[in-house]
């Protein structure tokens, strides 16, 4: 198996990084070239950039924001947020991302993941599930579906799928640990790779998180400081969590 | 020094050429087989599936322009998919007829989690390089291996990576700063 994988994520509306609790009040934190470049020396793994308000009108700045990150990274990235269309994720490919993630969009037309796998490859295909409990919610959290985790899991995996990035939507700002019975039951289901999200506090939980999935998203531990991710993975190796060196 | 990437489908070819950008080559994502044929060196990257890849290297001329380049000594680079399709065959979308350019076939990754994502070591130097693969190589041309799977490839003038070393930071880019000066 590759090393545990440590991955920053960014939310970004308008060109900038911005910040907000579930979405609302957003305020601006910074540039994303410059933030995730920081994050990337800091020995991020890969990072993940949601585009949060994920506007049509907002496409063009985003795809002009991709190549920025592209110039400037060396480590993959994945970008989301209101992908509908193979020409959407062609074009967030093109311009330099090397995964998208998709999640409103495939529970509204499941045979998305498909078409995206069949002309991306399954390696550029991250299936990101809110769930609250064991139920997936939809439109950033805000809709419940009826469908369980680990069913639509299971579907996007077998639709080509290539990655389930798992957010607890119950855990998901608390700081006080991932839900390690979801990402438990969704990990044992599937034979992909799994992203753990939600509820990172200290390098312990991320640490618990690594034991059932293959990666790990951060965003409120890191509360967007770089030095943060330094100390976070000498802990984690402190813990005994095999990272990998980074330059 | 002068890099032609191929472009034949869809997927992000960028970083591959802004990788060789930061090394001081100028780099250039190209349809054209005869910029493949001129070029110093040829990059092949990876993207989308097998069967698809393949009908669009068809489609411009870029299949017939590789086995040239390559029978006729030019330094030529496969990344990951690129690496597979330079074999025989892959077994990606239900068989798949590769370049031939190397001995051997690509068969599906059947142990741990696939697609095999992350940053692993590559044996002999033990530095860890990014992969994201579903199928790997069976090659006598392999000359190191990751975790068991082959990982890198050469033959004459063809080198292959199954990683990507365009998104594998400081070690990626020593290993393309080398693929340039042996181009």
């Amino acid at each position: 198996m590759p090393l545990p994988r440590l991955i920053p994520c960014l939310d970004v509306a308008g060109g900038r990084v911005v910040k907000g609790v579930r979405f609302q009040g957003l305020r601006d934190v910074g540039d994303p070239v410059h933030l995730g470049a920081r994050y990337s020396d800091a020995g991020a793994d890969e990072l993940v950039y949601l585009d949060v308000k994920a506007t049509l009108d907002g496409r063009p700045a985003l795809l002009e924001l991709v190549a920025g990150i592209a110039d400037r990274l060396a480590i993959p990235f994945t970008v989301g947020g209101g992908v509908r269309s193979v020409a959407d994720a062609e074009a967030l490919l093109g311009a330099g991302a090397d995964k998208v993630s998709v999640n409103s969009g495939a529970l509204e037309r499941p045979a998305l993941v498909s078409e995206l796998a069949g002309r991306l490859g399954s390696q550029a295909v991250v299936v990101a599930i809110d769930a609250s409990g064991s139920e997936v919610r939809s439109r950033a959290g805000s809709q419940p579906t009826g469908r369980s985790a680990v069913e639509w899991a299971r579907e996007a995996e077998e639709r080509g799928a290539g990655e389930i990035l798992l957010t607890a939507i119950d855990t998901d700002g608390t700081r006080n640990g991932y839900d390690l019975e979801l990402t438990r039951a969704v990990a044992d289901a599937v034979s992909l790779p799994v992203i753990a999200s939600g509820g990172a506090g200290t390098a312990r939980h991320v640490a618990d998180a690594l034991d059932v999935a293959q990666a790990a998203l951060l965003a409120s531990i890191l509360h967007e400081r770089p030095a943060r991710l330094v100390t976070l993975r000498d802990e984690l190796r402190d813990l005994g969590v095999p990272l990998r060196d980074a330059a | 020094m002068n890099v032609a990437v191929c472009a034949y489908g869809a997927g992000n070819v960028r970083s591959v050429v802004v990788a060789f950008e930061r090394l001081g080559a100028s780099a250039e994502v190209t349809e054209d087989p005869r910029a493949v044929t001129a070029a110093d060196l040829a990059v092949l990257p990876g993207v989308g599936s097998a069967a698809s890849a393949m009908e669009g290297l068809r489609e411009r001329g870029l299949d017939a322009a590789l086995r040239e380049r390559v029978a006729d000594g030019g330094p030529t680079l496969g990344i990951c998919l690129g690496l597979q399709l330079a074999l025989e065959e892959t077994e990606e979308d239900g068989g798949v007829e590769g370049l031939g350019i190397v001995n051997g076939r690509a068969v599906r990754l059947r142990d741990g989690r696939v697609p095999r994502i992350g940053w692993a070591a590559v044996e002999p130097s033990g530095e860890a390089f990014y992969f994201a693969h579903s199928y790997a190589a069976q090659t006598q041309a392999a000359t190191a291996r990751s975790e068991g799977i082959v990982a890198v490839v050469e033959q004459g003038c063809f080198v292959g990576v199954q990683f990507h070393p365009e998104k594998s930071g400081d070690a990626g880019a020593r290993f393309l700063e080398r693929c340039l000066s042996r181009a």
